[in-house]
């Protein structure tokens, strides 16, 4: 899905945690938004996700207008930092949980639900682990699971808010692979955002640096370190 | 390196020598028993005094009788309500910003600190007779104070804290998020309410709907006020215990006393049993 993000600003209080920005994601791009924190990239992916409105500007999405579209409507996979899984809940129920939400003329049927959720749990390559409850999984293991269940909703866009932060560097190098992998097999527009630039240029199609509420630079990430279009830029990634 | 031999068991830092630990646990068995327990067993002696006959025959009068269906009753609307709006107003006061916010927490806490006499002097200004709501309400046949209706409204205000003041610090602690991936999958606001905050919550709602009940049954101060103190009527089991203490009738006071003791207790037993039904499903949720 091709995502316009037009003149988007966003005010808390008093305090512009963006200004008006604006950026178009191509359709199937995996995009990183890269920025120290307070530089307004979790708002942005906050915003494209439905869970904040922006103060002005409009959000469309495959050229539709879709900036008071409400977060149900959206079908976006959000996984968060913090993962976020129901603790109460199976690793099954929490792949299940979008599926079952539906209304009842789309809800898949019980064995359909059953066979999308083995199929996603084959996706992550944790096949056996449907019946553990998330206090029972590594690290790892939960963002992971927080993906499939994300992916279970037919989103229409992937959306990821500091997906690796929580976690020990090699793990975070095999789920980074996992993530380029899962992209290139559903071919979901997908941006997830990062203060790592080392983890931005590795694995993201384009970068979206950021800075301040404002876009410092957007770029594929071999011309961003080539040619930094500002102080801000060389400095932040040379960090 | 240090003066003590080496010892084969293991201990960490956080380790008292056995003194302390032994010290540490007599005195609070020892408060408890002298402070909470003693007082209780002499309850329930003083009402078995006379022989068991006495006791019970004492529960068996009409005004006690009537005391124990009241003081139920009272329960029974005022705490569905209290669980209600405590877990309306924990929900607004932590899954939404806005001003003013720190003064309804302390407007929440205010029962704890006005003192309950107070609480009911003011609905009787509110809804008396003499007042323009009290007026209107008993010339149209529905009288507040003196009546059920001013029970319930003095219990309410004095239990209001209960609920709320459990489930915020929980729900600060959970956070929104959550709330708001349940939201991105799709859920409505009251699916997401239903199967992802009430879960997360409900140990912390038992526990302040046990207090809350615990205190709704035990009120004296404000309910003295509003009730009137009709017997037969208007009469809670506090209130009636009090009057039978008063009368010398030791034994039928100290009977319902026990009887009040009693429904705590079970309230008390009640939330064990969950917490040992449930212990595996706890201990799953309660850990990392």
């Amino acid at each position: 899905m091709h995502i316009e993000i037009d003149e988007i600003s966003k005010l808390f209080g008093s305090t512009a945690a963006l200004h008006p920005v604006s950026l178009a994601i191509p359709s199937g791009a995996l995009v990183a938004l890269l920025g120290p924190s307070g530089s307004g990239k979790t708002t942005l992916l906050r915003i494209l996700g439905g869970l904040e409105f922006p103060t002005s500007g409009r959000v469309r999405f495959d050229g539709q207008d879709a900036t008071g579209m409400t977060v149900q409507d959206r079908r976006a996979g959000f996984v968060f930092q913090s993962y976020a899984l129901f603790r109460h809940m199976t690793v099954f129920d929490n792949i299940a949980y979008g599926l079952n939400a539906r209304k009842r003329a789309t809800r898949p049927t019980r064995p359909e639900i059953a066979r999308r959720v083995t199929k996603l749990l084959d996706l992550i390559q944790l096949p056996d682990i449907g019946a553990r409850y998330p206090s029972q999984l590594s690290g790892g293991q939960r963002q992971r699971v927080a993906l499939a269940r994300a992916l279970a909703i037919e989103p229409r866009m992937l959306l990821l808010d500091e997906p690796f932060g929580a976690l020990d560097a090699k793990v975070r190098r095999e789920l980074r692979q996992g993530l380029r992998d899962i992209h290139d097999t559903t071919g979901l527009t997908t941006v997830f955002v990062t203060h790592d630039q080392e983890e931005a240029m590795e694995l993201a199609d384009l970068v979206v640096v950021m800075s301040m509420g404002k876009i410092e630079q957007i770029g594929k990430p071999q011309d961003i370190r080539a040619r930094p279009a500002t102080p801000f830029v060389r400095d932040f990634i040379s960090a | 390196m240090s003066d003590r031999a080496p010892s084969l068991t293991f201990r960490s830092a956080s380790d008292e020598t056995p003194l302390t630990r032994w010290s540490l646990i007599a005195l609070s068995f020892g408060a408890m028993g002298l402070l909470v327990f003693a007082p209780l067993l002499a309850v329930f002696a003083e009402a078995l005094a006379k022989g068991w006959w006495a006791a019970v025959a004492s529960l068996g009068n009409r005004d006690a009788l009537s005391a124990i269906r009241l003081t139920l009753t009272i329960a029974a609307i005022s705490v569905p309500l209290n669980a209600a709006f405590g877990i309306a107003a924990a929900w607004f006061i932590t899954k939404f910003d806005f001003r003013g916010k720190a003064f309804l927490i302390t407007l929440i806490d205010l029962p704890f600190s006005v003192s309950p006499v107070v609480a009911g002097l003011c609905i009787v200004l509110m809804f008396g007779t003499n007042s323009f709501i009290g007026g209107w309400l008993v010339a149209h046949g529905y009288p507040i104070v003196f009546a059920l209706p001013g029970i319930v409204l003095a219990t309410m205000f004095v239990t209001f804290p209960f609920v709320a003041r459990e489930l915020i610090p929980v729900m600060i602690e959970q956070g929104r998020a959550k709330e708001e991936v349940a939201l991105t999958l799709g859920a409505s606001g009251w699916r997401t309410f239903r199967t992802v905050t009430l879960p997360n919550i409900r140990w912390a709602l038992l526990y302040g709907v046990l207090l809350c009940n615990a205190r709704a049954m035990g009120e004296f101060g404000a309910v003295a006020v509003v009730s009137g103190k009709i017997r037969g009527q208007t009469a809670t089991m506090p209130i009636t215990i009090e009057m039978q203490y008063q009368e010398y009738l030791s034994v039928a006071a100290f009977s319902l006393a026990a009887v009040l003791a009693l429904l705590a207790l079970v309230t008390l037993l009640l939330k064990t049993a969950l917490e040992i039904r449930h212990a595996d499903q706890l201990a799953a949720t309660h850990r990392h």
